[in-house]
């Protein structure tokens, strides 16, 4: 009785690691860095976590949690308050519905799918914002913002993916 | 008879994703009515605001601090190779700020002999409080950094944010142990300023690029590159005078203003306790109730 209480809780345990990671980068992308005009570009980490989990373990990573990390990050980023949860909805909902193209291909079919989702995203809180407080915003910083997501891509991937073989995979 | 269970798993699925579909798109739903709710309570949005950022905070005052100290290390060992000719700079420099301080000392003298004669009441006392920088809120849509004091530390509305370079921008919310200053850079930043030179009254308004425009100047102004732009102190948020940066270019697009404050070295600010009732200084939640509904204030 006692061994399968604790093997229940650690497996519950290691199954909120996803979302409780994807809270921690978003407190981390936050951190000031101190590198000279870094902090407009700032890679979207958020975005490369939600995209990750929910093409490879969308099970761990429903829905609420999902809107959770977006409402979390509106309020530390300062953005208007749902902007980034919808956004990240969006994100998800976009990879659950094509997820049979993206599962078992290789590594640049997946990175290939980021690029898109991440510009579609992109656009989407583009516009949010812009609608929010009324002015064309200025799409420079957003461009460049764009390359350095996509970038980091591969990084984070192997980030998540030997997470993902240390507490996920243990079966 | 196996037929029966596969059915009722089939039902059950069918139920279920439908259940997560309502879920996913009540999800959305909310997320848009967030953002109805920011427009409509603006008090209500940022006090929400302020909780999750104090709860947040200490866990943010902790990781800054290694990258801080990092870039302490990587600032003192350039010092270490510049030495030399760094002090050669400083040597020149003193001498030329010995000049300076005497033209200072002759013109404070002169200026207090005149204040005496004209009995002059200077301008309210200010006090400062000092803060660690522990958020740089990233992004292409908002400028805006977190400082590790609040509420308890005496920090209100609206005070002004600088560094020894010049201003950063103004406090926007208050925590109880976190504040949200708002840059002079960020989009919905609106500072009262002078043209120094001229006097010439505009306004410094930001568009989430590095450098703010400046905007609502008078008529055939003329503002020359490269004049320093200050506070104004209208409208009472602001004490005046305070450094904000240079013209930077003069054209079509508008005057856009180089400000002196960097805001990838952004450690430690000061916030300026300026006592003085502005718009924005002194206004407490119920008189803003008041403001905004007369007549449920009794």
């Amino acid at each position: 009785m006692k061994t399968a209480f604790w093997q229940r809780l650690d497996l519950w345990a290691r199954q909120l690691t996803p979302f409780g990671l994807t809270l921690a980068l978003v407190v981390l992308s936050v951190v000031p860095l101190h590198i000279p005009g870094f902090a407009r570009v700032a890679p979207l980490l958020a975005l490369m976590a939600v995209y990750y989990w929910s093409v490879f373990y969308p099970s761990l990573l429903p829905a609420y949690a999902v809107f959770a990390i977006g409402v979390l990050q509106d309020c530390l980023a300062g953005t208007a308050l749902g902007v980034n949860a919808l956004v990240l909805l969006v994100t998800y909902g976009i990879v659950l519905s094509q997820r049979r193209f993206l599962v078992g291909k290789s590594f640049f079919i997946v990175w290939l799918g980021f690029a898109i989702v991440a510009a579609l995203a992109m656009a989407v809180s583009w516009a949010l914002v812009s609608i929010l407080s009324v002015t064309l915003i200025d799409a420079e910083a957003l461009i460049f913002q764009y390359l350095l997501t996509l970038g980091l891509y591969p990084v984070m991937c192997w980030f998540f993916l030997r997470w993902q073989q240390a507490f996920l995979n243990t079966e | 008879m196996a037929e029966r269970p596969r059915q009722i798993f089939r039902v059950e699925a069918s139920i279920r994703t439908l259940a997560q579909r309502f879920l996913y798109l009540g999800l959305v739903g909310a997320a848009f009515a967030l953002m109805l709710l920011g427009k409509a309570d603006v008090l209500l949005v940022e006090r929400m605001r302020a909780h999750v950022t104090d709860a947040v905070a200490p866990i943010l005052d902790f990781a800054s601090r290694p990258i801080a100290s990092a870039k302490e290390m990587i600032n003192e060992v350039r010092a270490m190779t510049a030495l030399k000719s760094e002090n050669e700079r400083l040597l020149q420099e003193r001498a030329r700020l010995l000049q300076w301080q005497a033209v200072a000392r002759k013109l404070e003298a002169e200026n207090k002999a005149l204040k005496s004669l004209l009995n002059f009441k200077s301008s309210a006392a200010t006090n400062f409080l000092t803060a660690r920088v522990i958020a740089d809120a990233g992004g292409a849509f908002a400028h805006s950094i977190v400082l590790n004091i609040g509420k308890r530390d005496g920090v209100k509305n609206g005070q002004a944010v600088i560094t020894g370079d010049g201003l950063v921008g103004r406090v926007a919310v208050v925590g109880n142990r976190s504040t949200r200053v708002l840059l002079i850079t960020d989009l919905n930043s609106r500072i009262p300023v002078l043209v120094e030179s001229t006097r010439t009254r505009a306004i410094l308004a930001g568009n989430n690029a590095d450098q703010p425009k400046l905007i609502h100047l008078p008529p055939n102004a003329r503002v020359p590159q490269g004049d320093r732009i200050v506070t104004s102190g209208h409208a009472g948020v602001f004490p005046p005078g305070i450094p904000i940066g240079v013209v930077a270019s003069v054209g079509d697009k508008g005057i856009a203003v180089q400000p002196f404050a960097e805001r990838n070295s952004l450690e430690y600010i000061r916030v300026i306790n300026y006592d003085q009732e502005g718009v924005l200084g002194g206004l407490e939640e119920s008189e803003y109730q008041q403001l905004t509904v007369p007549g449920q204030a009794r």
